[in-house]
């Protein structure tokens, strides 16, 4: 019976929706409608969605293209090693990675960027899957900017990271790979949500992922305070992704610092970790982080 | 691991679950909440798949939410367990199932009778005078055979639950480190520290 008055209605909000959208595929649609597509947002031409390869079981047929485990032959290597690292203290958000892709045994690059510019006040970091971290990562952008033109009004990190998580969520299954911290500066201050293609998201103070995560906690946890002056957090970043680096045989090559403030991501440095190894960061001969280096003659 | 209990007592329930959010051997997380406040007198404890866990309490909550904002009262305990088991029950035979197992707490204030259900993914509820979910049931469902007391006080009630939470802290491998406990009762839900 409700489905019958629907279709004879001329309130019902489905209805509504469905002239939104013949309107839009017509091209016929006022000036007022063209902005805000008629106040419906990105409904009006439906829930976005993402083509699936046409097997019955997307899924199973990732796994046999890409399961490097069970057949090294395979054609398609996703990357897994990585270490990333973000923290939030009273100065900010720092965020720091290694540069390494791996392929099996094999490293593929040195000179990975992990870390995706959302927006000027947006960082998401990359582990996981590189393109689904990168695609999915710059779709959020985009919808980061139309939420932008159309609340007149930045998103906040809480808001951005639930978008993420629920847009992964509905992949679920599906073979998404990614494990990602959303990290950037809105109205509540500095904020960190770590988002996984589980569907985990999380709000928190410090977070690392990755194959490298268990050394750079070590690292970081042990160094971590609220009020780290802002030259102690950076260097706390860079020696967790460091120690990530040297023991982990699935990361390391350079590390790459960002340190979010109230205007904004700031790109600190990228730094050699063999240099870091033996010479630091300030490139003094001698006053590195190796333990021989920094141990010296007393061992 | 993840665990959670409850139990009822004199014109009370109280539940509790850890607060640890765990990825492989990683605590990502030492102070989330696993248990969601339905409405003024229904908590309920989730646990089981991540992802799957928050979104299935988020629709819950809302749904029952919506329910109470349509006919101006909320939902009494046996009515929303049911809501629930329906829910998972309609999942269970989806595509993609909500693999969750849940511990609803409520105050009838119609009856002024307290009542705990435990329900699991599988679509199984049950109303029960105690109940845990995860591998701390092992050890707490015979501790409470031994020790629920229906007519306990709050205290005796919290005493038991203590029980609970150091037996498993003791026993099990990989115990939690820290639990998050509401109780309630006629006057609605609170947050106890423990």
């Amino acid at each position: 019976m409700n489905s019958f008055a629907n279709r004879f209605s001329t309130t019902d909000h489905l209805r509504e929706l469905k002239r939104a959208q013949a309107n839009i595929e017509d091209d016929e649609f006022s000036d007022a409608a063209w902005g805000s597509e008629a106040g419906f947002g990105s409904l009006a031409k439906g829930v976005p969605t993402f083509s699936v390869p046409a097997v019955p079981d997307p899924s199973a047929f990732l796994r046999l293209h890409t399961d490097d485990h069970a057949d090294p032959k395979c054609r398609i290597k996703i990357q897994h090693g990585t270490t990333t690292l973000a923290f939030r203290y009273k100065g900010g958000v720092i965020v720091a990675v290694d540069s390494r892709a791996t392929a099996g045994s094999y490293v593929a690059s040195g000179t990975v960027k992990k870390v995706i510019e959302i927006n000027p006040y947006l960082l998401g970091t990359m582990a996981g899957g590189a393109a689904d971290c990168q695609y999915w990562e710059t779709y959020l952008g985009i919808h980061c900017r139309l939420h932008e033109l159309r609340n007149r009004e930045r998103i906040s990190v809480s808001a951005a990271s639930k978008y993420l998580s629920n847009l992964v969520y509905s992949y679920k299954g599906m073979g998404l790979s990614m494990g990602t911290m959303i990290c950037g500066w809105d109205k509540t201050g500095p904020a960190i949500f770590y988002v996984d293609s589980d569907g985990t998201r999380l709000k928190g103070d410090l977070f690392s992922v990755g194959s490298g995560s268990t050394f750079a906690y070590g690292v970081l946890d042990q160094g971590y305070r609220w009020d780290l002056p802002d030259e102690e957090a950076q260097e706390l970043g860079r020696r967790s992704i460091y120690a990530a680096g040297h023991r982990d045989a699935f990361s390391g090559n350079t590390c790459n610092l960002y340190h979010v403030k109230e205007d904004g991501w700031h790109f600190i440095g990228n730094y050699d970790i063999s240099k870091l190894h033996y010479d630091g960061p300030d490139n003094v001969d001698g006053a590195g982080y190796g333990y021989d280096v920094r141990v010296g003659t007393r061992s | 691991m993840e665990t959670s209990f409850a139990l009822t007592g004199n014109g009370y329930v109280i539940v509790a679950a850890d607060t640890t959010a765990a990825r492989s051997i990683v605590k990502m997380k030492i102070d989330e909440d696993k248990i969601k406040t339905l409405s003024s007198h229904l908590l309920m404890a989730h646990s089981g798949e991540p992802g799957d866990t928050i979104q299935f309490a988020e629709y819950v909550e809302r749904n029952i939410r919506l329910f109470q904002i349509r006919n101006n009262y909320a939902l009494r305990p046996s009515a929303a367990a049911s809501w629930i088991r329906r829910s998972l029950a309609q999942s269970l035979r989806s595509r993609h199932p909500y693999a969750v197992n849940l511990l609803l707490g409520g105050y009838d204030t119609a009856e002024d009778q307290p009542h705990l259900y435990w329900i699991d993914y599988l679509g199984t509820s049950t109303e029960v005078p105690f109940g845990a979910h995860g591998y701390g049931s092992y050890f707490a469902l015979s501790l409470l055979d031994r020790y629920h007391d229906p007519n306990a006080t709050l205290e005796e009630g919290l005493a038991t639950l203590r029980r609970c939470v150091d037996e498993v802290s003791k026993r099990l491998v990989v115990s939690p480190g820290k639990y998050k406990v509401k109780v309630v009762d006629k006057d609605g839900t609170r947050e106890i520290e423990f």
